[in-house]
């Protein structure tokens, strides 16, 4: 019953990419003229184990929980447009420092909520969980913290969009939040605290919104230290603002070079080290992630070698500015 | 019988005149990009996207009888700024003249600055009504004639001749924003002048173009912290020392140049505290100033965000003293239009003569009048409608919900592409100069 009536609410966002102008008019109803509604949201409704299917479940907390996972699948669907925006940045001109750093922030925004939400343990999770799954349309892009030598906060992944987890893992027990999954990716630590137990409602939430997709297995696979990956790795906000110093340049092995640019802002490059340490992400260029998303139910593949992908891009940039076509 | 006006009666707006094309296939290269009046108001400026200036002139023959309205005519056109490759960062450099500002006449030539992006370029515009006539050397036509045959000499005489308004480039500032220019202010000492891009405040000698100094540059160590750009700044119009700059976090900052080289330091700030109860995901975004202006008395400063107009007491900078909601029957609106990207508009702002009324842009070609004595306001629309010549603007209500009323217009039904974001008021009379996307409106005050 709840399952069918939650299956209802999903039916009014289309795929988070594409959201009709309709459908936004109640994001705004929500996301914009309701802020205390998170508070109140979470102080409703009881903890439901999975198991309890034939309790008695009460009127206000069926609709309590409802109105969570509505404002929690528009606040993603937030998500996912802000991080879409970052991403498709014409580089062809200068895109604008201001618009890019104000959907920086609001990314930054709805991380910090959903931390405090817990629900950021979901996306990690089926993040750090499926970097091995061919079938896995996880994109890991934005890292929003310094880098991981200099402090021991918490980094927040951000994931654009999903679709599939692993069933086993999201759909739990309390004790999902004892899964230890910083276990696959030792550089990471899950923002929020980990002992923190969701309420059932937020969970299959989640798992409806994902649409019953299941994965492969379930257990937390070793992820592989992978080589210093190409430069062109998912742009985070850095590499966004990064961008606006010095583009398309590598570390110059020749130092004479290396003096020729010593004032240029290295910071671009200080950011590749940090983005090697996100083992567990697919390295897809700018354009995999519309693809990933623009559909939102197709099949997805990761693009096998996006680091070439996106180096082919910009000779094919580069190529039609010297042509002049 | 123009006066300064505003408060008082009511002021009743007429249409003036239109510039631009009329069909509504509108070239990317004509859309209006800045528009100024100069300090006398008899010539108003407007830059474009294709980086050209269009200089009008008022008609003055006509100023002595108050019946007839001074038109603006055509008076010069030049091409300000062409788009330019950075090879270094494989990027274009638009050619869109973001600001245009007049400096203080001082001979017969008016001085004008334009920027874009990267650059910021001195024009002279210079009238010839003369020219030289008589040589001994030359012909009329320029071919110079064989010594030989010259038996008298004579001295060469002016002549009347058309009028030739000639618009050269003096000063080319170029080389010191890495990112990208939003504002530029002439400095009331006459010398010098700031340029702001998102992270960095320069300030310039008008003679001087190899060199600037830095005064302000809130740029991070690491640009993985950026938070905060700059959106706009502006020299205070008596006290050369004191400027303010205003931020994407809706503060503004007033330094003082005599406290120290660089800026960084303010010293004073100017933030109204968050109302708690409309906090949401784009709060921040709808409170970054995209436009800051003082008022001529230098009293005050109004800043425009993205639904409100805040006028500013130099001297209280906890909150302002006046808010005025331009369109608040967006704030329902806002998440559609973050997704159209308008939520990002930069709409501007300007003050009448003495100060007593603001006026700002809107959607769906809708500009807001908003009297400060009277605390009246009033929308008006910029439309090919209503371009009678003299026919007076009828005020323009927007239904927020619930019952449409006869004449009003429903929040869904306003055109997002049809902005107002480019307004100029006279610096002495009620003529207006209102940019929709490629048309430039002047209306005037109703004359009885």
């Amino acid at each position: 019953m709840i399952h069918s009536l939650w299956m209802n609410d999903q039916m009014l966002f289309s795929c988070s990419g594409c959201v009709s102008a309709c459908t936004l008019v109640s994001f705004s109803t929500v996301l914009g003229c309701h802020p205390c509604f998170r508070l109140n949201m979470f102080s409703k409704g009881t903890k439901r184990k999975f198991s309890d299917g034939g309790e008695e479940i009460s009127e206000e907390t069926l609709v309590g929980a409802r109105m969570a996972s509505s404002y929690s699948l528009q606040r993603q669907s937030l998500l996912d447009m802000s991080l879409i925006k970052l991403q498709l940045c014409h580089m062809l001109v200068e895109p604008n420092l201001c618009r890019s750093v104000l959907i920086a922030n609001t990314v930054r925004q709805i991380q910090e909520e959903m931390t405090h939400d817990g629900s950021w343990q979901v996306v990690t999770e089926a993040f750090c969980s499926a970097g091995q799954s061919p079938s896995e349309r996880l994109v890991a892009t934005e890292v929003l913290c310094r880098s991981r030598e200099q402090d021991a906060e918490p980094k927040l992944f951000s994931v654009i969009s999903y679709e599939g987890c692993r069933e086993e893992e999201v759909v739990a027990d309390e004790t999902l939040c004892s899964v230890s999954v910083s276990d696959a990716v030792s550089n990471v630590c899950l923002a929020g605290s980990i002992g923190q137990c969701w309420e059932k409602s937020d969970v299959e939430t989640d798992d409806e919104a994902l649409e019953d997709s299941r994965l492969g297995s379930g257990e937390d696979e070793e992820i592989d230290t992978e080589d210093e990956p190409s430069r062109e790795g998912p742009k985070t906000i850095g590499q966004v603002f990064g961008t606006f110093e010095i583009k398309n340049s590598s570390p110059g092995p020749d130092s004479a070079l290396e003096e020729l640019f010593s004032d240029v802002d290295t910071s671009y490059y200080d950011l590749d080290t940090m983005l090697t340490g996100m083992q567990s992400a697919p390295k897809m260029g700018p354009y995999d992630l519309l693809d990933s998303l623009a559909p939102s139910h197709g099949s997805s593949s990761i693009v096998s070698a996006p680091n070439c992908r996106s180096d082919l891009n910009e000779l094919d940039h580069i190529m039609e500015i010297i042509v002049g076509s | 019988m123009a006066g300064a006006g505003g408060g008082g009666n009511d002021v009743q707006w007429c249409f003036s005149q239109v510039k631009g094309a009329i069909d509504d296939d509108v070239a990317e290269a004509d859309i209006i990009s800045t528009v100024e009046f100069n300090h006398s108001g008899e010539l108003l400026a407007t830059g474009d996207k294709g980086g050209r200036v269009v200089i009008f002139q008022q008609e003055t023959e006509n100023k002595s009888q108050p019946q007839c309205r001074s038109e603006y005519n055509v008076y010069s056109t030049f091409q300000s700024h062409e788009p330019e490759f950075d090879y270094l960062k494989s990027l274009e450099i638009e050619e869109k003249i973001n600001k245009i500002r007049w400096l203080p006449q001082k001979n017969a030539a008016q001085f004008l600055l334009s920027t874009n992006d990267k650059t910021i370029k001195l024009w002279k515009i210079s009238e010839r009504d003369k020219r030289p006539e008589g040589y001994n050397l030359k012909e009329e036509d320029g071919r110079y004639r064989d010594a030989t045959t010259i038996t008298t000499l004579r001295v060469p005489v002016f002549r009347p001749m058309d009028l030739m308004v000639e618009a050269s480039p003096r000063r080319v500032f170029a080389n010191a924003h890495t990112y990208h220019i939003n504002s530029i202010s002439v400095n009331s000492d006459n010398e010098t002048y700031l340029s702001a891009d998102d992270l960095r405040i320069n300030l310039w000698h008008q003679e001087i173009t190899d060199r600037s100094f830095n005064i302000v540059d809130i740029k991070p160590a690491n640009m993985e912290e950026l938070t905060e750009v700059i959106t706009a700044a502006e020299f205070h119009p008596h006290q050369c020392n004191t400027f303010v700059y205003s931020s994407s976090k809706g503060t503004i900052r007033l330094c003082d140049m005599r406290a120290s080289a660089l800026c960084d330091k303010h010293s004073k700030l100017f933030e109204e505290p968050e109302d708690p109860s409309n906090r949401s995901f784009f709060s921040e975004i709808i409170s970054s100033i995209s436009d800051v202006k003082f008022s001529h008395n230098g009293r005050y400063m109004m800043t425009r965000d993205y639904l409100s107009v805040k006028i500013w007491d130099l001297n209280m900078e906890n909150r302002p003293v006046e808010t005025y909601q331009v369109h608040e029957y967006l704030r329902s609106k806002l998440c559609s239009l973050y997704e159209n990207d308008c939520i990002f508009d930069k709409f501007e702002c300007c003050w009448n003569g003495n100060d007593s009324v603001v006026m700002t842009g809107s959607y769906n070609n809708f500009f807001r009048m908003l009297d400060r004595t009277q605390r009246r306001d009033v929308t008006l629309e910029a439309s090919r409608e209503s371009c009678k010549s003299r026919q007076v603007l009828k005020p323009r209500r927007v239904c927020a919900g619930g019952k449409r009323k006869k004449d009003e217009i429903s929040v869904d039904s306003l055109d997002f592409n049809k902005k107002i974001l480019h307004t100029a008021w006279h610096p002495q009379d009620n003529i207006i100069a209102v940019a929709t996307t490629n048309n430039l409106y002047i209306f005037q005050e109703k004359v009885n």
